[in-house]
């Protein structure tokens, strides 16, 4: 390593060795910097960090319809899902130098390790990571491999250079001695000093813990080497990491260097040029090239002059464009701040930090949400890149071209549809494909509804390929080089950004049905987020269905529903909390799509509970001792807000009286409690046309309600003594609304109810047998109940056991999803219940 | 008499010399401390009087009109640090750097300077002790309120001189905002936003003409180089008289945030529950800290929107939830326990205070709470019981 410092010490001067111009990528100081040099050596050949088998892409680089950020993309042949990125920005220095050398007719030559030999490694030691360059990693630092983790430890070259200068932010170090230099005259001076100071620290840490730099070294000296063999040595300028500057300038032999590179694996690799974006360039995305700023670097590359001036201008016509009163005296006084910070911070120029400050002090009065849309939108940047029809295809394209062979499913332009049984393996896979695709937005197949058969197992599909498919292709190449991982990245982008919670809940069916179990827990998130901060009950209470009935989806097709369940049982929990309050002071339209509501939710809360039961032993509302029911405890609180809503004094009518019939239906009400509850409804204290409203909510909405009247006369005697009393105004007003409640029922049913009024059933006042439900005898006809036993029985699988003991009336309390109806009416089914299955439980 | 006395009567001007001239000799600055301490509360630049001598004596770097203190020095007042003679500064304000940084800044750049915050974040505390340190003086302070007239920010009459002698500025009352600028000091005024609008729009010739217009005599006062103004304003307030568009275009704002960490701010509560509790003769027990702990976790996640382990969204309420009153709720739990429970802080002790503290909007809050009760508080381990004393208090 003490060769650092006596090997080619002038690395600038044009006498001796080749041009050693150490960057940090990414830095927009550097790119101007090497763009000087460049200018000011005129090398006849360049060598750059990065993988040799891009050598055939660099032309087109110079091509019009490229346009950065872009990315070099290497891929296993055979494995798409292995890649490597090497993402490029406008002001990125090899960019900046490869456009210098390809408008100039100038050789460009990659000198990196070459990708062949990257992806083996990457496959051997998993968990090799990604910094291998100071500052930030990117085309240089070991590539961002998709399949690398973060975790090793390394020293960080630019944290120990900054801590030595008094800095506690590399970054912040860099900007001040590096990017916020004014050009001096000497295009090589910058250059020298960080190739001394690099030498320094590597003298200290040696590779740092970057163990696989040795081996790109050892192939960049060769490929310096063999370049100055051609080329002559002082015509050859090299654009690298400064953390390899000294590491080229060592005096090494070419057998020890070759004896290094001995043996290496090597897999068959393809390369290309993809789009690429600013926000993926940002830290916090995933193959992040770590770098925070982008939209500010770009600024700072881009900007002729006054750079902290043009920028703050820039922000104040963003917030101007979100309707913020913003003047020029506020630019005016924002730099001013900037630059009195970055004084009395003691930088050369307001950085980053200084402009931020100042935007937030000035522009933005103090407040944080205007500050993050600037962040969003400026520093970091909406850019997207744009790469030339000529380069080679992407992965996806091929990925997806394997899978089409691999399935069967050709892509033809004409018309034909498939159906497909999910049963079947091949068939299931084909119904993934096709559900992936449409997420990426690739619409090669439309679903149809299925003709016959309705089971969830089978799906229709309209298959068509047409030409600007293969675009659509090319263009999701964004999101990822398999169709799998693609799909995944566009679901969780598209959570992120979805408008409403039902959009959402949307996703996470076409997550489901698409399989893909990665991108569900980030939808999932984003759902429970969104569900916790809506505030309006009915988004959630449209939303939960949809959920519980992609749980069911997911039952189906064996995926684990365990994080939708969590999910959607939490919105259960939001909806019972603020459905009260939600349900008071209605008007009518109001109160009449609460009621559609109320309905979806109690059959998704029923499904849901069963679901839970099924799904895990003991949820988490195990721990609730009011629970009657095992597992959640969702179903007995959600009766108790049915209870309240009953009971409410300001609540609908007709939300009033939909709530008490669930409540009846699900045998939690006492025994009269329906009567009383009706009664209080219709006394004359309340208003007529509020009362009608109660009778629709109750009896109303198909043929069940009918035969509720039919069956309860008491009910009935109710409704026609209330009607009776209803004076001759109010009777007209509340007319269209008996009318509506009544016209739906089955002729059959209109029929029977009029002979039964007219044979006057009301006897409203008259206390009801001592035993029954009103409308049926005092006492149980044993010979006919027995009757019905055995086949009851049967159906229930019983066998013979329902036989043993007499059946008894019991209050139906607390029945299950399906106790209700003739197992509840009957309350038989006390014998049976332990045997079955936990659905009878209830009924117990 | 001691020198801080008249410091604090008289006029400002004595105000700044006198910190100067007590600065090279020990015993002088001792007594005075003595003196003031007799005062309940003593200003800033008198209780660290010894600090500010110390940080001007040391102070090398190039300091703005009639500062006292260069920009980096007043930051180090602020933030506290050692000195190169071993003298230890204070932090008075604990918080992020950035935040006193552009504030001292902005006073260095003749803006006036705006702190905004909710109620609890030390905005009046910096206030004080920023016009302490760059002119000396804390005093010259406009307490806004709904009935702050005209002359509390521009001049008054003395109205015996005005009869006998006609107008003249012996007649005139200085407002300590024009004595400010006539000898470009700090001035400062507090709940800038409790004040009525239109002796707010006072301000802005001020601020933006640097003078103040006295038409009866025909005179102005212009301001002096040095003067600058610092104005606290109460977040939740917005609305209730915003500043105009023209007056808030001459501040530049700083939002003073709540304790960053969970940590932290526990340890405030504790600290200070801990000062109250002894003059009330209050035990607080081992168990009493995890009791602390939950208070201040369950104002955080509200006040944030978010758990503590970032998994679960929550809805925010009305109420502003500072770590004032999270004080304020453990102190009544801990008296609670003392005189009718065991004397050791329990839920049920601070169950109805937090309930108090959460819900000030009946309708809305009330939502909120019981969504954060059965979505957060009824998972989470070593919680029932909490989550018991809240269901019945919330019944």
């Amino acid at each position: 390593m003490t060769a650092a410092t006596r090997g080619t010490a002038g690395a600038g001067s044009r006498t001796e060795g080749p041009l050693l111009l150490g960057v940090r990528h990414h830095g927009p100081g550097s790119a101007r910097a090497v763009r000087a040099a460049l200018d000011a050596a005129q090398p006849r050949v360049l060598l750059v960090e990065g993988p040799p088998e891009a050598d055939g892409l660099v032309e087109l680089a110079a091509e019009d319809g490229m346009r950065p950020p872009v990315a070099l993309l290497a891929h296993v042949v055979d494995e798409p899902g292995r890649s490597a990125f090497w993402p490029l920005a406008e002001f990125s220095p090899e960019w900046v130098a490869i456009r210098w050398a390809v408008r100039r007719g100038v050789p460009v030559r990659f000198m990196d390790l070459p990708a062949a030999h990257t992806l083996a490694l990457g496959r051997e030691e998993p968990g090799d990571g990604t910094e291998a360059a100071p500052g930030a990693p990117g085309l240089a630092g070991a590539p961002e491999s998709a399949e690398a983790a973060e975790g090793s430890v390394r020293i960080d070259p630019l944290g120990a250079l900054a801590e030595a200068a008094g800095y506690d932010d590399p970054e912040r170090w860099w900007e001040d001695v590096v990017e916020h230099r004014a050009g001096g005259d000497d295009a090589y001076a910058p250059f020298e000093a960080l190739g001394d100071a690099m030498g320094a620290l590597r003298e200290t840490y040696g590779s740092g813990g970057h163990d696989r730099d040795l081996l790109r070294e050892a192939y960049m000296r060769l490929q310096v080497r063999a370049a100055q063999r051609e080329f002559g040595a002082a015509d050859v300028a090299v654009v690298c990491g400064a953390w390899h500057v000294p590491a080229l300038r060592q005096k090494t032999s070419v057998s020890a260097d070759r004896a290094l590179l001995k043996g290496l694996p090597k897999v068959k690799v393809d390369m290309t040029w993809v789009p690429w974006t600013h926000r993926r360039l940002s830290r916090h995305s995933g193959y992040g090239a770590g770098i925070d700023s982008p939209g500010w670097y770009g600024h700072l590359f881009g900007a002729p002059d006054r750079p902290v001036e043009r920028w703050l201008t820039k922000v104040a016509r963003l917030l101007r464009e979100e309707d913020r009163i913003v003047s020029s005296a506020h630019v005016i006084e924002a730099v001013r701040l900037a630059d009195t910070l970055a004084v009395m911070r003691g930088r050369p120029l307001p950085g980053l930090t200084e402009t931020m400050d100042a935007v937030r002090a000035v522009l933005c009065e103090g407040s944080d949400v205007p500050l993050a849309l600037v962040h969003d939108r400026l520093v970091v940047g909406d850019v997207l890149g744009e790469v030339p029809e000529s380069a080679p295809a992407v992965p996806l394209q091929r990925d997806l071209t394997r899978a089409q062979r691999r399935l069967r499913l050709k892509p033809e332009a004409l018309e034909r549809e498939v159906e497909l049984d999910l049963r079947k393996d091949t068939d299931a896979a084909r119904s993934r494909l096709l559900h992936r695709l449409r997420l990426l937005g690739v619409a090669w197949g439309e679903p149809v509804a299925s003709r016959g058969s309705t089971g969830t197992f089978r799906e229709t599909w309209r298959l068509r390929w047409e030409p600007e498919l293969s675009v659509r292709v090319a263009e999701a190449g964004v999101w990822g080089t398999t169709v799998l991982g693609a799909a995944t990245a566009k679901a969780a982008a598209d959570a992120a950004e979805a408008p409403a919670l039902a959009d959402v809940t949307a996703l996470a069916e076409r997550c489901l049905l698409a399989e893909l179990p990665e991108a569900l827990p980030v939808v999932m998130r984003v759902l429970a987020d969104r569900a916790a901060l809506d505030a309006d009950v009915g988004h959630l209470a449209q939303a939960l269905p949809a959920l519980v009935r992609s749980m069911r989806y997911g039952d189906v097709r064996g995926t684990d529903t365990g994080a939708l369940g969590e999910v959607a049982r939490g919105l259960a929990e939001r909806v019972f909390v603020g459905l009260p309050p939600a349900c008071a002071g209605l008007d009518a339209d109001a109160a009449a799509a609460m009621r559609g509501h109320i309905d979806a939710v109690h059959v998704a809360v029923g499904l849901l509970g069963d679901l839970s039961v099924r799904g895990e032993g003991d949820g988490p509302g195990g721990a609730d001792p009011d629970d009657g029911d095992t597992g959640w405890g969702g179903r007995s609180r959600w009766a108790r807000v049915l209870r309240g809503l009953v009971e409410g004094e300001r609540v609908a009518g007709a939300v009033r009286g939909r709530c008490a019939r669930l409540l009846m239906d699900d045998g939690s009400l006492e025994e009269g409690e329906a009567a009383r509850f009706m009664r209080l409804a219709l006394s004359p204290g309340t208003e007529p046309a509020e009362a009608a409203a109660w009778i629709e909510g109750f009896v109303g909405g198909g043929a069940g309600g009918g035969m509720l009247l039919v069956h309860d006369e008491r009910l009935l005697g109710l409704v026609d003594q209330w009607l009776t009393r209803v004076s001759g105004d109010a009777f007209v007003d509340v007319l269209p609304l008996l009318r509506r409640t009544f016209a739906a029922y089955e002729p059959g049913v209109r029929r029977t109810l009029g002979e039964l009024v007219r044979r006057g059933p009301g006897r409203p006042g008259a206390a009801p047998s001592a035993s029954g439900t009103p409308g049926f005898a005092a006492d149980l006809d044993r010979d006919r109940a027995d009757a019905v036993l055995p086949m009851l029985g049967l159906l229930l699988g019983l066998g013979d056991h329902l036989a043993d003991g007499p059946a008894e009336k019991s209050g139906a309390g607390g029945a299950g999803p399906t106790g209700r109806g003739a197992a509840g009416q009957d309350g038989a089914v006390d014998g049976g219940a332990g045997r079955n299955g936990n659905w009878l439980v209830g009924a117990a | 008499m001691s020198v801080s006395v008249e410091n604090a009567g008289s006029a400002g001007s004595a105000g700044p010399a006198a910190v100067a001239a007590q600065a090279p000799d020990a015993p002088g600055g001792t007594e005075a401390a003595e003196e003031t301490a007799q005062a309940l509360r003593p200003h800033a630049e008198d209780a660290f009087a010894a600090e500010l001598a110390a940080l001007a004596a040391h102070d090398d770097r190039p300091r703005p009109a009639r500062w006292l203190l260069s920009p980096w020095a007043v930051a180090t007042y602020l933030l506290g640090g050692t000195l190169p003679d071993g003298t230890v500064i204070t932090p008075k304000y604990v918080g992020p750097r950035r935040i006193v940084e552009v504030a001292v800044t902005t006073l260095a750049t003749d803006r006036a300077l705006l702190l905004l915050g909710v109620p609890g974040t030390a905005k009046t505390w910096v206030s004080e002790h920023l016009a302490a340190a760059v002119s000396g003086d804390s005093t010259l302070l406009v307490q806004g309120t709904a009935g702050t007239p005209e002359e509390a920010i521009r001049y008054g009459w003395n109205y015996a001189q005005l009869l006998a002698h006609g107008p003249s500025r012996d007649a005139l009352v200085p407002s300590p905002v024009m004595r400010a600028m006539s000898e470009g000091m700090t001035a400062r005024v507090e709940e800038l936003t409790r004040i009525p609008a239109d002796v707010q729009d006072t301000l802005i010739t001020i601020l933006s003409e640097k003078t103040l217009p006295i038409p009866e005599l025909g005179q102005e006062v212009q301001a002096v180089r040095g003067f600058n103004l610092i104005a606290t304003a109460n977040d939740r307030d917005r609305g209730v008289n915003d500043l105009s568009s023209a007056l808030r275009r001459r501040f530049n704002t700083v939002v003073l945030p709540l304790p960053e960490s969970a940590d932290a701010e526990v340890d405030i509560v504790s600290r200070r529950v801990d000062q109250i509790g002894r003059s009330l003769d209050l035990p607080a027990g081992p168990e009493g800290i995890d009791e602390i702990r939950r208070v201040v976790t369950v104002f955080r996640e509200l006040r944030a929107g978010v758990t503590a382990d970032g998994r679960t969204k929550v809805k925010s309420p009305s109420g502003t939830l500072s770590t004032a009153e999270a004080i304020s709720v453990v102190t009544n739990g801990l008296a609670l326990a003392a005189h009718f429970g065991d004397g050791v802080l329990r839920p049920g002790d601070v169950a109805a205070g937090i309930l108090g503290a959460v819900v000030r909007d009946p309708a809305a809050d009330r939502v909120i709470w019981q969504e954060y009760l059965e979505a957060v508080v009824r998972e989470r381990d070593g919680w029932k019981d909490f989550y018991r004393a809240c269901r019945e208090v919330s019944a």
